[in-house]
């Protein structure tokens, strides 16, 4: 019994003294910290998602302080983050483009399964498999969202098979983008006026996508034909759209016979001819609606040739 | 003092009874640091550090608290105890005395709290039944090996990214069967004697 108690004992003590060393010494150690390093920290996110390049929100904070990061390099705090830094290490901001991760795809393949999957719920492992996952589509979203789970803001969900973003919580740390076996998300400059995605990463010839997908982009191009701003260029049989040149005038949206490209997230309706007051009233809107008087046409056109 | 008794334990330290190459003692941070030659010295320092500073106070603990209350048993659960309050006093004391030293090590100082060889060379001492002296040196040229291995390993993988190998054996397969070959030299040494 004696053993017991003073096993007890001793490691109680033993505890309790290394305990008080060490809150001693935390005393006695305490080295000042930058104070506005500790600011820094309190108004930065806290997620650690790393996006900054810097281990963690603290390893950022005491880049800042000295001098060796810029103080809008957090993604995921935004404008009004790099705002509150700027303010504490006296410097002005700048202006950082908000950026959103994008789903390259709509997830219209859904019906086109090669076979069955049912394996580990993830994608990293369905993508192993032959065929690359169970899609009949080999670019898609497999839907097993392993984007949901490296997600550390919750902005991502598969939904209906596919991943959407929430877009008011991405702060664009990139997780998701790196996770993706099939490398279809992206960050791009998300404008707060109008953002034109074209939702689609197939590389697939255009008789190839129709038959594994609703509406995947079969590579027509009259989207980048059609675009005033040169914005939209044909890679591969997919049509991609360069940011810095686009305006968002969502007039490929409109030529797409695929329904695919989306303004601001919804897919727009095909409107009819223009009328003809409007290139009077605005000199800058003849382009859009000259074209968009052939729409109808070049629809029908596209199909067929197809 | 008998030198000669010193130097084996020293010799059988580094080369004989290496810690990670014959003993299989704190492969993690081995396998885990060793990527780059700085990283992988400054782990070793590291480790140096704390194995001497642990040997001497888990000595004293030892003798004077656990062998005469019977309490030999527990010399593990101690041992842990001890270690993982030295590594963060070590921590704390490393910030405030020496700021550089303190960033040379950065992370790998908390990391060693979870290094299986500090704990196996105070068991060892124990086991042994090293006197103080014995202990200390024990713990530090043990240290020594570790930096020894490491640092080598560390060279041989820095070489290795610029080599072909298969497909398969990628990354940490190839690093593994470096390891075993670098245990296999090691072995070399176990015929070493010292005459006094």
């Amino acid at each position: 019994m004696n053993t017991v108690i003073f096993a007890v004992v001793v490691l109680a003590v033993l505890g309790a003294i290394f305990g008080l060393v060490l809150a001693i010494a935390a005393k006695v150690f305490a080295v000042e910290v930058d104070p506005r390093e500790e600011a820094i920290l309190g108004c930065l996110p806290g997620a650690n998602c790393g996006g900054c390049g810097y281990p963690g929100c603290s390893g950022y904070a005491a880049a800042v302080v000295k001098g060796l990061a810029p103080v809008n390099a957090c993604a995921a705090g935004g404008e009004a983050v790099a705002a509150q830094i700027g303010e504490i290490m006296g410097v002005s901001a700048g202006a950082s483009v908000k950026q959103l991760a994008q789903v390259h795809c709509t997830g219209c393949g859904q019906n086109y399964k090669q076979y069955h999957y049912v394996g580990l719920h993830d994608c990293v492992a369905a993508s192993k498999l032959p065929g690359g996952g169970d899609l009949g589509c080999s670019f898609g979203c497999l839907g097993l969202g392993s984007c949901e789970k490296a997600c550390p803001f919750d902005a991502i969900h598969v939904i209906d098979g596919v991943a959407k973003v929430d877009e008011e919580k991405c702060k664009a740390c990139g997780k998701c983008v790196d996770v993706c076996p099939r490398h279809i998300i992206a960050l791009e400059p998300y404008k707060t006026k109008r953002h034109v995605t074209i939702p689609c990463s197939s590389h697939d010839k255009g008789v190839d996508a129709r038959k594994v997908c609703d509406n995947g982009c079969i590579g027509c191009s009259l989207c980048a034909k059609n675009c005033p701003k040169e914005a939209i260029t044909m890679v591969n049989n997919l049509a991609v759209i360069d940011y810095e040149k686009c305006i968002g005038c969502g007039i490929c949206a409109q030529k797409c016979p695929r329904r695919l490209i989306t303004v601001d997230g919804k897919v727009p309706e095909v409107k009819p001819a223009a009328p003809k007051a409007a290139p009077k009233a605005a000199p800058a809107a003849a382009k859009p609606a000259a074209p968009a008087a052939e729409a109808p046409k070049a629809e029908a056109a596209a199909q067929p040739k197809e | 003092m008998d030198w000669t008794n010193l130097f084996t334990i020293a010799l059988g330290a580094v080369l004989i009874n290496n810690f990670i190459v014959s003993q299989f003692l704190g492969i993690c941070p081995f396998m885990g640091v060793s990527k780059k030659i700085e990283t992988a010295s400054g782990m070793g320092l590291a480790v140096i550090f704390v194995m001497g500073l642990a040997s001497a106070i888990c000595w004293p603990i030892n003798a004077l608290i656990l062998v005469p209350l019977k309490l030999t048993f527990m010399q593990t659960v101690t041992y842990i105890l001890v270690i993982a309050s030295l590594v963060q006093f070590i921590e704390m004391f490393l910030k405030k005395a020496m700021p550089a030293l303190y960033e040379a090590l950065g992370v790998y100082l908390p990391l060693i709290t979870t290094n299986c060889a500090v704990l196996g060379v105070v068991l060892q001492n124990t086991q042994n039944s090293y006197s103080f002296i014995e202990s200390v040196v024990y713990g530090v040229t043990g240290g020594v090996g570790f930096l020894l291995v490491i640092v080598i390993f560390a060279s041989i993988r820095e070489r290795m990214e610029f080599s072909e190998c298969p497909k398969a054996f990628e990354g940490f397969p190839i690093a593994l069967m470096s390891a075993g070959l670098v245990a296999l030299a090691f072995m070399g040494f176990s015929g070493l004697k010292v005459f006094g």
